[in-house]
């Protein structure tokens, strides 16, 4: 804008408008009343459920983190008894909660990878029964699988004095799969140094290769002996260390399993619902994406004489992925939030536990004020990696 | 050299190739022409199996192009080709783009392939261009490096679709001269272009087809001097005239 006073004299005088049809107060007049509508209506809402509570004798705040929680968590990552505070009741949620989405986004990635290229595939029957999973597993709700996988596995299941035992000491039933843990001992550590010691040096070795097969041209079947220097060290540790085998190891009560360890049925229901119904997704994203890839790529490829594995590998997926990121990251954000259907079916992940939390204590409000912040956190991180991963594959342009 | 016996092939209900049959020995440069539906570009990229013909045979360098993977793979190695559209792999530097097959399945080391590459890039001029990617290049510049590309496998043939007609005119000539650089060191070759100038200039053989058929086949000199079949000399006339 130039101002009035720099304009030209020729310009001519400007016509006088009426405040109620100058443009930039009508949009000033509208914006203020928006925001003065959105900010009383908040706090409407806000000066009321203040109200409700305290008519309730409720208290606001977070104070009750703090107090115990008495109740109990049947999947904890982290040591937990009801005698503990609501606070770690939802870090175990929070835990339980990032365990399913870390590996459903691996298992899904990986699903979904298999389905796409079989849809893709020139194999008629194989391409057929892609084709059908995918549509059914798209067009049905989410919530009802769980539901399915649940009643699934608990009806395949005996009752737990019926339990399978495919090894000694691990029992299957309704219940669940318990199985036998090593107690801890001191020399679990050194093992772990040692195992790290042992990557190391496969990375090293794996450099070693590389280099040599720059040099030489020939490529080195590595693969055992890489094997072999990150398992060899932490056995000799464990030898060494006298070989503790101290086991906690389940054992029959009435009813149920105590000891050891447990993969839950609601855990294995929601793990393999959320990886089922998101690889459908996955696996129609990855499909297109390498179909955007210009034929004349794999035709160049061919021609050079690669073969089909290789042309895929090294320059169909690479360009595809490109494609496939921002679709894949709303799917990975789709899987993380899904997650929370476990309400469903009883499996304590953060919105569950959050549930329980909520109903004993009545702050609702503030509970689920966590709940939010907790997946937006989980959430923007997913974005922030997968941006991060978007920009360093980036193709270059002039 | 390279062997089509009576190759037929269909798209769907429509034939594309009639009783195709051409012969080309080693060292020998063969230009396909013809106008545009006429089958040039099907019936080279069945010499690499990019198409596969329904009936016929096929030799290249005395190996039957059947349904056996590794025997399309040996061919594929021995026979380089250049597309119309480059299609240079956009995620590679030029540098990459040329080691790629050497490495991968020549299983060359990455110096000597790195070598090799650089030696071909300074023979189709553009040795500086080298760390660029594809998208940074001119078309020309494209064209030539998918030319090196296709030479770093040391090919004993080289097929070339229409290498020029994506390109902008001022392009065509620097594309040419490298072609005629390659033709002049004695490689076996079959071109589909349009660019008469060069046909006169290197061909050994000018291959006339029209509708799925060869129509005529003739040495130049009586190619364009005296063709004897009438859709030779319509077609001629049409792009010569220009």
């Amino acid at each position: 804008m130039v101002p009035a006073d720099q304009r030209a004299p020729a310009s001519p005088p400007k016509r006088q408008v009426a405040p109620w049809n100058d443009e930039r107060v009508r949009s000033l007049a509208f914006q203020s009343l928006t925001l003065a509508l959105v900010v009383g209506l908040l706090a409407y809402l806000a000066l009321n459920a203040a109200d409700n509570l305290s008519r309730q004798g409720i208290a606001t705040g977070f104070g009750f983190l703090g107090r115990e929680a008495s109740f109990a968590i049947t999947t904890a990552l982290i040591p937990y008894s009801p005698a503990d505070t609501y606070a770690r009741a939802l870090l175990v949620g929070l835990l339980n909660t990032l365990l399913v989405a870390g590996l459903g986004l691996v298992l899904a990635t990986l699903l979904g990878l298999a389905l796409g290229l079989a849809r893709l595939s020139a194999n008629w029957l194989l391409g057929r029964l892609a084709l059908v999973y995918v549509e059914i597993m798209r067009n049905t709700p989410l919530v009802l699988q769980l539901f399915l996988w649940w009643d699934l596995l608990r009806l395949s299941t005996p009752p737990p004095r019926e339990a399978w035992k495919p090894l000694p000491g691990v029992y299957i039933s309704l219940r669940g799969v318990f199985f036998p843990v090593p107690v801890y001992d001191p020399l679990y550590l050194w093992m772990g140094a040692a195992l790290a010691l042992g990557v190391a040096a496969a990375a090293l070795l794996g450099v070693w290769g590389r280099r040599r097969q720059a040099r030489t041209g020939r490529a080195l079947r590595l693969g055992l002996p890489g094997l072999a220097l990150i398992l060899l060290p932490p056995a000799i540790v464990f030898f060494a260390g006298g070989a503790p085998h101290l086991l906690d190891v389940p054992h029959p009560t009435r009813f149920d399993f105590s000891g050891g360890r447990s993969i839950t049925p609601e855990f294995a229901a929601l793990l393999a619902g959320l990886v089922a119904y998101t690889a459908a997704f996955i696996g129609e994203i990855l499909r297109g994406s390498i179909l955007s890839v210009r034929s004349g790529q794999s035709e160049a490829a061919a021609a050079l004489g690669l073969t089909r594995g290789q042309a895929l590998r090294l320059i169909v997926l690479p360009q595809a992925i490109r494609v496939a990121i921002p679709p894949l990251t709303s799917e990975y954000l789709n899987l993380a939030k899904n997650s929370s259907l476990a309400v469903a079916i009883g499996f304590p992940e953060l919105f569950s536990v959050t549930n329980t939390v909520a109903n004993q204590t009545g702050q609702a409000i503030e509970a689920m004020a966590i709940v939010c912040a907790t997946y937006l956190a989980i959430s923007l991180s997913i974005s922030l990696l997968m941006n991060l991963y978007n920009r360093s594959m980036a193709p270059v342009e002039r | 050299m390279i062997e089509l016996r009576r190759v037929n092939k269909w798209f769907g209900g429509r034939q594309v190739l009639k009783d195709v049959s051409l012969t080309v020995a080693r060292g020998e440069r063969v230009v396909v022409c013809g106008p545009s539906g006429a089958g040039k570009s099907t019936m080279i990229r069945c010499i690499n199996r990019l198409e596969e013909h329904q009936q016929g045979e096929i030799f290249v360098d005395g190996i039957e192009l059947t349904g056996d993977v590794k025997q399309i793979e040996a061919i594929r190695r021995e026979v380089g080709m250049v597309f119309q559209h480059f299609n240079l792999f956009p995620h590679l530097t030029v540098l990459d783009n040329l080691t790629l097959a050497p490495i991968w399945v020549r299983r060359m080391p990455r110096r000597e392939a790195e070598d090799l590459a650089m030696l071909y890039l300074e023979r189709v001029r553009i040795p500086e261009q080298a760390g660029k990617y594809p998208s940074q290049l001119s078309g020309g510049e494209q064209q030539r490096v998918a030319i090196a590309r296709a030479l770093c496998m040391k090919p004993q043939i080289m097929l070339f679709d229409e290498p020029t007609s994506a390109l902008d005119p001022e392009m065509i000539k620097e594309v040419l001269d490298v072609m005629v650089e390659l033709a002049q060191s004695g490689m076996t070759m079959i071109c589909v272009t349009h660019e008469m100038g060069f046909a006169r200039e290197v061909a050994d053989l000018m291959v006339f087809m029209d509708q799925g058929e060869v129509i005529e086949t003739a040495p130049p000199d009586r190619f364009f001097t005296a063709p004897r079949n009438e859709r030779t000399r319509l077609f001629l006339g049409r792009i010569l005239r220009q």
